[in-house]
Formats: structure tokens, C-alpha cells, sequence
């Protein structure tokens, strides 16, 4: 019996010939991401050190990533404090992947990662974030986890009783008609699964579709794996992620070893086939991913806020979509639209094409990058009864800063198409 | 024996047990004052102590559903809640295991507010409906955790193996 991507990936991080699903394991971590809960993480790290007398010191500083993203320029003394006892922490332990709040580093963690290098393929990746699902779109495998657990990895360099996940393969076909982007294809897929569907495995995304896709689709699709479940998305490596890795993160080598693909015959959970041939623009309705449907089905409900970035779809694609929609046009009276590159190295590129003017020209406000609203813990919040619509990836209830708001997730076009029209509107339409 | 003392459906998200804008806030001493802030009624009846420990909340599936923040856990954790649901997320429920809330996950639960529920050789009992559930077990994985008393006491073990096994 062949074995799965993961599988292939948790034999080599256990030095292993082979592992099974179910096989329970601690794998060697080759990345280890945190960002503003680094402050908890700490706090954890040290408790595991309390009275063994051992100096409380990290496994690997070269393996530790501290991004701070969640809350920027610090909202509260809280939130400054916290970030200050990172900083002491970070340079007591020498750790030097640390993006600090500098506009010529900084950014959201799940664009930092693959655009400085810090992922590559057949590593074992994790992060106190659980959209490190993320990363799995360089060939990585890489998941979420809790302060704690982190703490444990920092102490010992390996992710302790790692069941290995069960994988369903999702083969998928066809061209995107125009409009219709790869967020599209993952809110149908979640539709389809539910947001259980995927829980505790592993989705392997195969097909020419995805053959065709630039890495950014790919983080797309694997950043959102979570929102039905999954432990992680995951793409074998190919020649677009060598090339993403060799032209936009500086990384010149990558072991041919460490090209990884799954067996022919290897034994998947489930497989779902998806044509993305005649695929609509979708939106995920209040209050959960799943509950996605057509974006015509919703056409013309009012919207107060549009947001556009998030580490879903804030990449330069996706500013380049909203950019060339409202071109020359404006922001539709009574919605504000608000725009957050995903680092400052999109921003700035964003600058230079002339996309941030496009953007302000119309109306938009262009904030730094975080995750601020995504969450709602850092500008962007709701009123009560308001509406968003976001390129982000979750919609639960009181998720931007508001249970009283509701929140619909769709792609950058569906976004910026409705910022014109102050309703929910199909980009196809209107002379997009 | 305790009560069911708050009972919920499906998909409830670690934004609904510990909204986001509390994030900054990490001891599991200050953690419980957010547990369920939005649902206000519920969080107040928590923090007036009026809810005795062990009681229980029951939910449908993909309870823990979101977010990784830990914060989700410590904060039911604080109160001394029992969460019986049908199932859990993944990252919701090895928290959980790492911090030691209990979790029960019991496909068939069928308990209304009030219901008097025990947990009884692999089964939850519900006393109040007089039907018995039976519990799907943790992994062992995950129970291993639990004996030695949770995550950071595991690690600890772990810590003084590897540091000895160095020249």
C-alpha cells in the first residue's frame, strides 16, 4: 500500500520507511510559528522548565517565527505589554525570524512565512494560528496549534502523540471562468463538505486546475481547509513551487529529497471530484463557512462594510482584482471599503502599480497590514444590525467585533464589485 | 450528578466561547470573566458563581470549531465546566486535553437545560430522561496526556528524557 503526501512527510520527519494514518508519532518540527500569543506561549514554556532546574531555553531559535500581525500598532497597554515581553524574549533566546511592527518586515504571519522562505516543501510546520493550514500550499505540512503545545515544541523541537491524519483527495478539473477565483472553488467546497467535513484530515489538492494555479490560489485553498475541519490543506510541490520559491521568497535550493509526492496507490479517506468549469461566484452566508450559496441567490442585499485582505486574500492578485473593478469608479454612498495588503512587500508593490491609488481614488480606505478586523479585535469593528462583506475567512457570529453584525466571505471581484453598487452584486454583471 | 446548565447547537466557535477582542488577555486566571461574553446572561450567571462547579453544557456537533486560542479552554476550564457534545474540533479539543477540561464526546446526547446528567462507565446518564449514551472514547494518544496530568507536566517528563539521553 502507497502512502499519502503527510505520510510521506511524517516517515521522513520520524526517519521512518513508512507511516500509517492512525500511527501515533512526535515528528521533528522544522518551522515553529507564533505571533502575538507568543506572550502566552511563554508564559507555558517557562512553566515547563519550573523545577527541573534546566535553564529555560528554546530547542532551535533558528526555527522559531514570532510575527507580530493580530494587533498593529498595539490597540491597548495590554496588548504593548504583551508585545514587549515577546521582544525581551526574542532576543534573550536569539531568535531572528521576528517581524516586529516595521514597515520593511512586517505583515500578516501566513504571508510572512512563504515570502521570506521560512516554508518549504516536506517540512513538518506549526503554528499557534489555525490558518497554518496555509503553508501546506508550498508542499508543507503544517497545522494549528494550541499555546501550550507550542510551548512543548519549543522546549523539545518535536510535536508530541501526533496521530497521523487520514487524507481525502480532492481532484479538480476545468478552467475558472472569468471571475470565478480559487476562493470561489474552497467556499464550494466547504459547502459541500460542511464545516466538519474535513475534520481531523488532511485535504490533498490535485488536478490540472491546480497544476494551472499560482501559489497564491494554492494558499487560498489550503488557508480555508480549516473552515471545514481540516488538520491541513496540502499541493505535492511542482514546478510552480519552485518557482514561487526561487522568484518571490529568495530560496534558490530545495533538496531534490525533499520533493515529496503521494503514491499512486496510496489510500485516501474520501475522494471529491470538482469541475470548476461552469463554478459561480459563491458567498458563505451568517453565521457559519459552510452555509454557502450562490452569489446571485443573495444579489442586493445591503452592505455597510466591504474588507478586502486578511492572510486569505490580501496578496497582490487579489489587490490587483479590487483595483481594476473600481478603477475610475466610487464607493457607493453609505459603505465604507476597507483594503489590508497582507505585508508591507505587497503594499509597497501595490504602491507601484498603481493599484493603492486606484483603491483611495474610489474610496477606499487602505490600512496597514494585520488581521485586525478579520476578528474584529483591531479597527473595522460593526454596528449593531450591520452588514459586511469580506475577503476574509470566517463569518461566526460576533467574529468582526459585533454579535449583532452579520458577516457574508466571498472573493476579492464579488467584494469589490459590490463596494460600487452598496449591495451584494455578481462581478459578471455591471460591465466588470 | 449535575445539571445541564447551558445547551447549544451545532458549529459553536471558540469566537463564540472566548470572543476575539478578549485575546489579550492569556492567564487562566483573568480567562473565565470572557467565557461566552457575547451570550450576556449566561456569562453573568458565571461570574456571579451562581453556576456550580462540574455542571455541564451540552452542544451538538463541531463544538471548538475556529480559532486555535487556547484562551477557549482555559476559560470553561476556570468555571469547572463538563462539555458533553457530539463531537469536537481538533485544535479545540487538544487544548482541552493539554489544559485537562474534561470533554465527553457523546454522538447521541439528547439533554435539555436542567436535565440532571452523569457520567457512568462510558456512558453519560441522563437522569432526567432516564436514556443512556454512550461516549466515544479519547484516543489514547490524547488519554496518555491526561494521566500524567496534563500537557505541561508531559512535556516535563519529556524535557528531563531528552536533556539526560545528551552526552
Amino acid at each position: 500500500m502507497g502512502s499519502t503526501l503527510v505520510e510521506k512527510i511524517l516517515a521522513r520527519a520520524t526517519g521512518q520507511e513508512q507511516v500509517q494514518a492512525g500511527d501515533v508519532l512526535e515528528p521533528r518540527v522544522d518551522m515553529a510559528m507564533s505571533h502575538e500569543n507568543a506572550a502566552l506561549v511563554i508564559n507555558q514554556f517557562n512553566e515547563i522548565f519550573h523545577g527541573t532546574g534546566l535553564d529555560p531555553s528554546v530547542w532551535d531559535p533558528a526555527r522559531i517565527a514570532i510575527i507580530f500581525d493580530h494587533r498593529v500598532p498595539a490597540e491597548s497597554s495590554k496588548t504593548a505589554t504583551n508585545q514587549k515581553k515577546v521582544r525581551e524574549f526574542v532576543a534573550r533566546q536569539g531568535i531572528t525570524k521576528f517581524h516586529d511592527i516595521r514597515g520593511d518586515q512586517g505583515g500578516i504571519c501566513h504571508q510572512i512565512l512563504p515570502e521570506n522562505g521560512y516554508v518549504r516543501p516536506a517540512y513538518v510546520l506549526v503554528g499557534t494560528d489555525s490558518h497554518t493550514t496555509s503553508h501546506g500550499a508550498l508542499g508543507a505540512f503544517s497545522f494549528g496549534i494550541g499555546a501550550t503545545e507550542m510551548a512543548a515544541v519549543w522546549a523539545l523541537g518535536r510535536v508530541l502523540n501526533v496521530v497521523v491524519p487520514g487524507t481525502i483527495r480532492v481532484n479538480v478539473s476545468g478552467a475558472f471562468p472569468p471571475h470565478v477565483s480559487p476562493k470561489d472553488l474552497i467556499l464550494h467546497l466547504i459547502g459541500t463538505i460542511s464545516a466538519e467535513g474535513a475534520n481531523f484530515k488532511v485535504i490533498e489538492f490535485h488536478g490540472e486546475t491546480i497544476r494551472r494555479m499560482s501559489a497564491s490560489g494554492r494558499l487560498v485553498l489550503c488557508n480555508m481547509s480549516v473552515e471545514a475541519g481540516a488538520t491541513s490543506g496540502i499541493v505535492p510541490p511542482d514546478e510552480e513551487t519552485l518557482r514561487y520559491l526561487n522568484e518571490e521568497a529568495g530560496v534558490t535550493e530545495v533538496p531534490p529529497d525533499a520533493l515529496l509526492q503521494p503514491d499512486q496507490d496510496a489510500s485516501y479517506d474520501r475522494e471529491i471530484t470538482i469541475d470548476v468549469t461552469s463554478l459561480s461566484p459563491q458567498i458563505a452566508c451568517p453565521h457559519t463557512v459552510d452555509n454557502v450559496k450562490s452569489v446571485a441567490e443573495v444579489a442586493g442585499i445591503r452592505i455597510q462594510q466591504i474588507v478586502i485582505g486578511s492572510c486569505t486574500n490580501g496578496r497582490l492578485d487579489d489587490l490587483e482584482v479590487a483595483a481594476h473593478i473600481v478603477r475610475g469608479k466610487k464607493v457607493a454612498n453609505g459603505t465604507r471599503m476597507l483594503v489590508f495588503p497582507a505585508s508591507y512587500r505587497i503594499f509597497m508593490e501595490a504602491m507601484e502599480r498603481g493599484y493603492v491609488a486606484d483603491l483611495l481614488h474610489a474610496g477606499a480606505v487602505v490600512m496597514n497590514p494585520g488581521c485586525g478586523p478579520c476578528l474584529g479585535i483591531h479597527q473595522g469593528a460593526l454596528g449593531d444590525g450591520e452588514v459586511a462583506l469580506a475577503t476574509t475567512n470566517r463569518n461566526f457570529k460576533g467574529r468582526m467585533g459585533n454579535p449583532k453584525g452579520e458577516v457574508y466571505l466571498c472573493s476579492p471581484a464579488v467584494a469589490a464589485a459590490s463596494a460600487l453598487t452598496g449591495v451584494i452584486s455578481d462581478p459578471r454583471e455591471e460591465g466588470n | 450528578m449535575s445539571k445541564v446548565v447551558l445547551k447549544l447547537g451545532d458549529d459553536i466557535s471558540t469566537d463564540i466561547i472566548y470572543p476575539g477582542r478578549f485575546m489579550a488577555t492569556v492567564l487562566p486566571t483573568e480567562t473565565p470573566q470572557h467565557a461566552f461574553a457575547d451570550a450576556v446572561e449566561f456569562n453573568a450567571k458565571l461570574r456571579s458563581g451562581e453556576i456550580p462547579p462540574d455542571s455541564f453544557i451540552v452542544a451538538d456537533k463541531n463544538f471548538g470549531c475556529g480559532s486555535s486560542r487556547e484562551q477557549a479552554a482555559s476559560c470553561l476550564k476556570g468555571h469547572g465546566l463538563v462539555i458533553v457534545a457530539r463531537n469536537f474540533a481538533r485544535i479545540f479539543l487538544q487544548n482541552a486535553v493539554n489544559l485537562g477540561l474534561p470533554l465527553v464526546a457523546c454522538p447521541e446526547i439528547d439533554a435539555q437545560e436542567g436535565d440532571e446528567l452523569e457520567v457512568l462507565h462510558g456512558e453519560v446518564v441522563n437522569h432526567s430522561s432516564n436514556r443512556r449514551f454512550s461516549i466515544t472514547p479519547l484516543a489514547p494518544a490524547q488519554q496518555a496526556i491526561i494521566d500524567a496530568g496534563g500537557l505541561i507536566a508531559y512535556a516535563r517528563v519529556k524535557l528531563m528524557e531528552s536533556r539526560r539521553a545528551k552526552p
